[in-house]
């Protein structure tokens, strides 16, 4: 029996590897991520299937948000224009797959940084780009203003295979309370159905909730609950094995948010050049080899801060701006009250 | 032995093991390499999901294994249904096509066309959002008979609460031993002696008589358990007590039936008209009935030829039952192939698992159909 189980486990795998076909074997010392971004000549991005905020696309299909600027960032570094990034939409359930199996090669939509997803299957988390934790929405007149307010049989909608299925049971298991969760594939159906009346309350990281709420038919009749029942931080992942690639994405993301630290923005990058402080020459690029480092040339920074612009400007372009979170809470730079904290570039 | 026979087979035998050795072989090194390991280990990890709706008892402290069969049972469940329900809708539509009422006719007609020219996802999509829209909350439900409400949570009818509910049990298991040996009997006598045992009624009263004495001398006891509203918030309301059916089961059941109602209907209206028009006008001539016509004479011959295709409709249903996952009813795909996969990342495990147990509910159907055809197949004495 187990012969047979092996043997078929094996017929299998043969269809997960026609997807990985182009095997590869990854070489410490040189990164083979990199060597094929820069003979296709574009960065192979794995992003949502649509969350206002963090990537969202247009109806000329125009790529925006703060997760869709990390892997224009690696492309601005590594290809030297951020345009050339080819942005795949993923559903929570297919994300990781696509990633291990070398369809994509950057995975930014708003994924959980865990233990196990970051040790057990394959993956490496890069950093942080947003700090966010989970929530619950409900109907304005539903008189519930806390989470304390509960009761048992409420019924919940939210998105299969995410860490909010399981912060969710935390939560209710904690306050000893029945619950029951309707869970969908798709972001668009859960809000679909909690906008019916299917669900009581629609959890998802809070983040999200401001997003989504947007879509719902009267999104001023409902509101996103004080309490954060969770810690999700967000951020970019990359395959486990390639640790050159894996410091590519890492310091891009992190020159985003040490230039917006140190004042450099998109509009005076160039002047900052001829800067007294050795910090900031150094992050555009006028002072020390750190590009080398990373197997770059030496304005790779440059052009990142450039092109996409420090972390403070993306967010306040894609986030900010659009009204899903004024206030950048947790979010902000260490110097100024919130918690974004990187090491220093050099 | 016929070496030239034989070449070609054994050529064949060493290229497909070549190719799946070769795949698996690729598949082992890229695991490697990306550090994945691999071993169905996590099945008895606690899964620390819930899953709304579920046949056995269940929650997030149960391995990911009792997962797993919470998962094949809401399968097996919403298949069930909708086979049974498909096969009714189908017979009365695929009789109605033969109809000599137009009106009937092309009513069946027309339900048949439009149902099976539509997808069958959106048809899905179509019943639950739908339903979802169309249903009442549940303080706004009308009682069905002053018990039963249809509401946007759900369908919530009366539950039993039984005692000593084994004995009823065995009173059913009795029952039905004694409808096999009433048909025996019935059969050997009508060979032996010609006549005809009313064994319908005979075995209908068996199923009515024997339970309902383990009632009055078994002390069998079932109270009936009706839902009561409940209010949640000051808007939000559901029910509680009695037995819930979610509305993702109602509507999935309700598109998986009808849209594969429309093919068994073709198949039931193809096998009474591939019956030749002799063998009725034959079997009136000597004086049989038009029950006993339809009964002995054209049900076996049609049947031989419904059988097949119908079994090929009860496989499409069983597998498009995984289409579950777009609306939130917890069958395997969902539960197993979906939760559980992205909360363990074992993929290639859970995806073999997941297939295996399709491919099994599939030869299952499979095996019994092709049973029950073999035994009205024509046999030659």
């Amino acid at each position: 029996m187990f012969k047979l189980v092996k043997r078929l486990t094996s017929i299998v795998a043969m269809f997960a590897v026609l997807f990985t076909f182009t095997t590869e074997t990854m070489a410490a010392k040189k990164s083979k991520t990199l060597k094929n971004t820069q003979k296709k000549g574009f960065v192979r991005c794995g992003v949502s299937q649509g969350l206002p905020g963090f990537s969202n696309a247009d109806a000329a299909g125009n790529w925006t948000g703060v997760d869709v600027d990390v892997c224009r960032a690696v492309a601005a570094a590594v290809l030297g224009d951020s345009s050339k990034v080819k942005f795949t939409p993923l559903s929570a359930k297919e994300r990781f797959t696509a990633l291990t199996s070398n369809e994509i090669d950057i995975l930014s939509r708003n994924t959980t940084w865990t233990l196990s997803r970051d040790a057990d299957i394959g993956l490496t988390f890069v950093g942080v780009n947003f700090y966010d934790g989970q929530g619950f929405m409900v109907r304005k007149n539903s008189g519930i203003s806390s989470v304390n307010d509960f009761k048992a049989g409420v019924s919940a909608c939210t998105n299969l295979g995410t860490t909010t299925e399981l912060n969710m049971r935390d939560f209710f298991n904690s306050k000893g309370i029945k619950y029951e969760p309707v869970t969908f594939e798709k972001a668009d159906e859960v809000v679909a159905a909690y906008d019916a009346g299917r669900c009581d309350t629609y959890t998802t990281d809070k983040s999200g909730l401001a997003a989504q709420r947007i879509k719902l038919s009267n999104p001023d009749d409902h509101m996103v609950l004080p309490e954060t029942i969770s810690k999700e931080p967000l951020g970019p992942v990359v395959r486990q094995g390639d640790s050159v690639w894996e410091d590519i994405v890492r310091w891009s993301l992190n020159t985003m948010i040490e230039a917006e630290e140190y004042g450099v923005t998109s509009a005076n990058a160039d002047m900052m050049k001829t800067s007294d402080n050795p910090a900031v020459k150094r992050l555009v690029g006028a002072e020390g080899e750190l590009g080398a480092a990373l197997g770059l040339d030496n304005e790779w920074s440059l052009r990142i801060i450039k092109q996409v612009g420090n972390y403070g400007e993306s967010y306040k372009r894609n986030i900010a701006d659009t009204g899903i979170l004024p206030d950048r809470g947790p979010n902000e730079l260490w110097t100024k009250g919130g918690i974004l904290y990187v090491p220093p570039a050099r | 032995m016929n070496f030239k026979k034989i070449l070609p087979q054994l050529l064949t035998l060493v290229v497909v093991i070549l190719v799946f050795g070769f795949f698996s072989y690729n598949a082992q090194v890229n695991m490697e390499n990306r550090g994945i390991t691999f071993g169905y280990g996590f099945l008895s990890q606690e899964s620390s999901f819930d899953v709304q709706f579920s046949l056995i008892e269940y929650d997030g402290s149960h391995s990911y294994f009792r997962a797993y069969l919470v998962g094949l049972l809401n399968t097996i469940l919403v298949s069930v249904i909708g086979i049974v329900f498909a096969t009714i809708i189908g017979v009365v539509v695929g009789i109605a096509r033969l109809s000599n009422n137009y009106l009937i006719e092309r009513t069946a007609a027309i339900y048949v066309e439009f149902f099976r020219n539509i997808p069958l996802l959106l048809q899905i999509f179509f019943w639950y959002f739908a339903a979802l829209r169309a249903l009442p909350l549940p303080e706004k439900a009308e009682p069905i008979f002053g018990v039963f409400f249809l509401t946007i949570k759900g369908f919530f009818v009366p539950a039993f609460v039984w005692n000593n509910i084994d004995i009823f049990t065995y009173s059913v298991i009795a029952a039905i031993i004694a409808i096999v040996f009433v048909r025996l009997y019935a059969k050997k006598k009508q060979e032996n002696q010609g006549i005809q045992t009313p064994v319908l009624s005979i075995s209908i009263g068996l199923l009515i008589i024997l339970p309902l004495l383990s009632f009055f001398l078994g002390g069998v006891d079932a109270s009936v358990e009706i839902p009561v509203i409940e209010q949640l918030s000051k808007t939000s309301f559901t029910f509680k007590g009695g037995l819930k059916l979610p509305p993702e089961l109602i509507s999935l059941a309700l598109a998986l039936s009808l849209y594969t109602a429309t093919f068994i209907a073709e198949c039931v209206r193809a096998g009474v008209q591939g019956v030749s028009k002799g063998q009725k006008e034959a079997a009136a001539s000597i004086g049989l009935t038009p029950n006993q016509v339809l009964k002995l004479v054209v049900m076996p011959q049609a049947l031989r030829i419904i059988i097949p295709p119908t079994t090929n409709q009860y496989l499409n249903l069983t597998k498009n039952s995984s289409l579950a996952a777009a609306i939130a009813y917890p069958d395997l795909v969902l539960v197993f192939a979906g939760t559980a996969l992205m909360q363990t990342g074992r993929a290639i495990e859970i995806v073999s698992i997941t297939m295996l147990t399709y491919l099994t509910l599939s030869i299952t159907i499979s095996i019994f159909m092709n049973w029950y055809n073999k035994k009205i197949a024509i046999k030659e004495k």
